[in-house]
């Protein structure tokens, strides 16, 4: 009895989790018996050398790619045959490692959408843009929230690199998420300059459960309580930051990476 | 103005700036000035609803399409058939002609949004090609080659005749105008104008935001169809002839000249591109009946080129240097 209990009790907690989850092209195996539970409020890092399937593995989270085998929940559902659009309003949202966004539409513009999209506003047609004050203020104060403030009538196209990463977050942000899927959110972006990115997701309350990929193994260490290690689209091994550090075989993959790169 | 209500400020709105009031009256100052050539007004008023109509599909929602001459056409032949059968009230006519148009558009757009750019476009060619076909075939009913005929609308409100003159006419086609332009300035200033846009820019982000884009573009499809519908309904009132190239591609390859021409994506780039089309079009068919064409596509060739936008979109880059250069010159 107690230890069915315990089961449960685990089971609430957790936002989003996997089981024997598989990706499979042709004879290459992208994802191989992935199981994985991201608990409520977590702050959760997927590290791995190039192409050992991290971004495959979050287009299965989010429905972009259809699993070969194995199931994905949402807080205990099982949500493996939803499409992407209906994983989204259960909660999850994510960005992307390469920028996805709509060049041409302004700033204010963008995440406007996002969050009419989020209130199932986005198909009226009789009332105009403009009468969504609601909308428009929260927009707004997303915006500047992250800092984009000055930028908010501007296309989104003529935006520097960094901000359009801030804007990725900004639309997943609009959805108001309770698991964020953050894929490389500071890919491209200079060193000196990616904190900024970070201090945005640290701002984040802390209910909102997160797992983030993430090759700068300085922000890893400082913005996750776990990590995950997936080499060769298997699980090598998933720990605290410190545990994880100090294992010999990542210490291995990651230097005979870098050594190599 | 802060950053924060200049951005409010640039929301796509439907309320008319007073420029925009006054431009409209300029069609009134044309059928006054002009009043020896009021079939021409007619017909680029007419061919306006219908470019109108593929701007929300192509300019706003990024769908090209080479069929909707088939909406077009349907919607004149619908309106053409119901005053032969001896129906001829032209509003209830005309709205019929939408209907119908819109009807059809609805099935069709479950095949257009199927598949990406290139499929898409061979979709809405072979919708063109198949109508086509099918007037051609039934000629008992369509009139086949020799188009429809013969056939006489009654009065507008049941007060206002047809002339011989095309001022009713003109009024009528114009008033139409209008409100087609006032409901498509809703649609594309409302959050659902806002997602067709979306969709162009990223469609790929769409679902991402919980967004299911197929309806959308069904919806805009099926929309733009009806419109076009009612344009056609309208060539067929006002000239009582439906002739069979109303249905043809090269009718369909005229409206997206016509759009790129003015420039899509801004509905006034519609307007404009309409009117130069086909007062270019009786100019240089005038000059040489023949090699018209040719000019028509240096014209094409120049604007795609060389004017990013259309002429709407150069002449707002225009408007734009010179406002920087005088807001430079005055301290």
């Amino acid at each position: 009895m107690r230890a069915d209990t315990s089961i449960l009790s685990a089971d609430a907690g957790i936002a989003l989790s996997t089981e024997r989850l598989t990706k499979v092209w042709g004879s290459f195996i992208a994802n191989s018996d992935i199981d994985f539970r991201l608990p409520v409020g977590a702050r959760h890092a997927l590290i791995g050398p190039n192409g050992a399937g991290k971004t495959t593995f979050i287009n299965m989270l989010t429905g972009v790619l259809a699993p070969t085998s194995g199931r994905v929940f949402i807080g205990g559902e099982d949500v493996t045959a939803d499409r992407q659009e209906r994983r989204v309003r259960k909660g999850i949202a994510r960005t992307f490692q390469i920028n996805n966004l709509f060049p041409g539409l302004t700033v204010l513009d963008s995440v406007l959408l996002a969050i009419l999209e989020r209130k199932n506003l986005a198909e009226s047609w009789f009332r105009p843009l403009k009468s969504h004050v609601a909308e428009i203020e929260e927009a707004m104060d997303l915006i500047t929230d992250l800092g984009l403030e000055a930028q908010a009538g501007v296309e989104v196209k003529t935006l520097a690199y960094g901000k359009q990463r801030l804007m990725e977050i900004a639309l997943a942000l609009a959805s108001r998420p309770r698991i964020l899927l953050l894929d490389e959110p500071a890919a491209g972006i200079p060193a000196g300059e990616s904190s900024e990115v970070f201090s945005v997701i640290a701002r984040l309350p802390s209910d909102v459960s997160i797992l983030f990929i993430e090759h700068d193994m300085d922000l890893v260490r400082r913005f996750s309580q776990r990590i995950t290690v997936l080499v060769g689209g298997k699980v090598l091994t998933e720990g605290a930051p410190d545990e994880i550090m100090a294992d010999p075989r990542v210490r291995e993959v990651y230097l005979g990476e870098s050594a190599h790169g | 103005m802060s950053p924060r209500s200049s951005a409010i400020e640039r929301l796509a709105s439907p309320r008319p700036r007073p420029v925009e009031v006054l431009a409209w009256l300029l069609p009134a100052l044309a059928f006054f000035l002009v009043p020896d050539n009021l079939a021409l007004g007619v017909s680029i008023m007419t061919y306006a609803v219908a470019v109108l109509a593929l701007d929300l599909v192509l300019g706003y929602a990024g769908i090209v399409s080479l069929g909707h001459a088939a909406f077009f056409g349907v919607g004149a032949y619908t309106a053409g058939l119901l005053a032969v059968q001896g129906w001829k009230e032209p509003l209830t006519g005309l709205l019929l002609a939408g209907a119908v148009s819109l009807a059809l558009g609805f099935l069709a757009s479950f095949l257009v949004v199927r598949g990406k750019d290139l499929t898409r476009l061979m979709v809405t060619l072979a919708i063109g090609l198949v109508v086509y076909e099918l007037a051609n075939r039934l000629s008992s009913v369509t009139g086949g080659m020799d188009g429809l005929s013969g056939f006489e609308i009654g009065p507008i409100f049941g007060v206002f005749s047809f002339d011989l003159y095309g001022r009713t006419a003109w009024w009528y086609v114009y008033g139409v105008l209008i409100l087609v332009f006032v409901l498509l300035r809703l649609v594309v200033s409302s959050p659902f104008g806002l997602s067709l846009r979306a969709i162009r820019e990223g469609v790929s982000r769409m679902p991402a935001l919980g967004a299911s884009v197929d309806q959308r573009l069904r919806i805009a499809f099926t929309l733009s169809a009806g419109v076009t519908g009612i344009a056609g309904g309208l060539l067929a009132q006002t000239t009582q002839f439906v002739g069979i190239d109303s249905l043809s591609v090269g009718r369909s390859a005229d409206f997206l000249v016509m759009l790129v021409l003015g420039g899509t994506g801004r509905l006034y780039g519609a307007l404009i591109g309409t009117t130069v089309f086909m007062i270019a079009h009786d100019y240089l068919a005038d000059m040489n009946p023949v090699y018209w064409e040719f000019w028509m596509g240096l014209l094409l060739m120049a604007v795609v080129l060389f004017a990013r936008g259309g002429i709407v979109g150069a002449g707002r880059r225009l408007l734009q240097t010179v406002k920087t250069k005088f807001a430079r010159a005055a301290p």
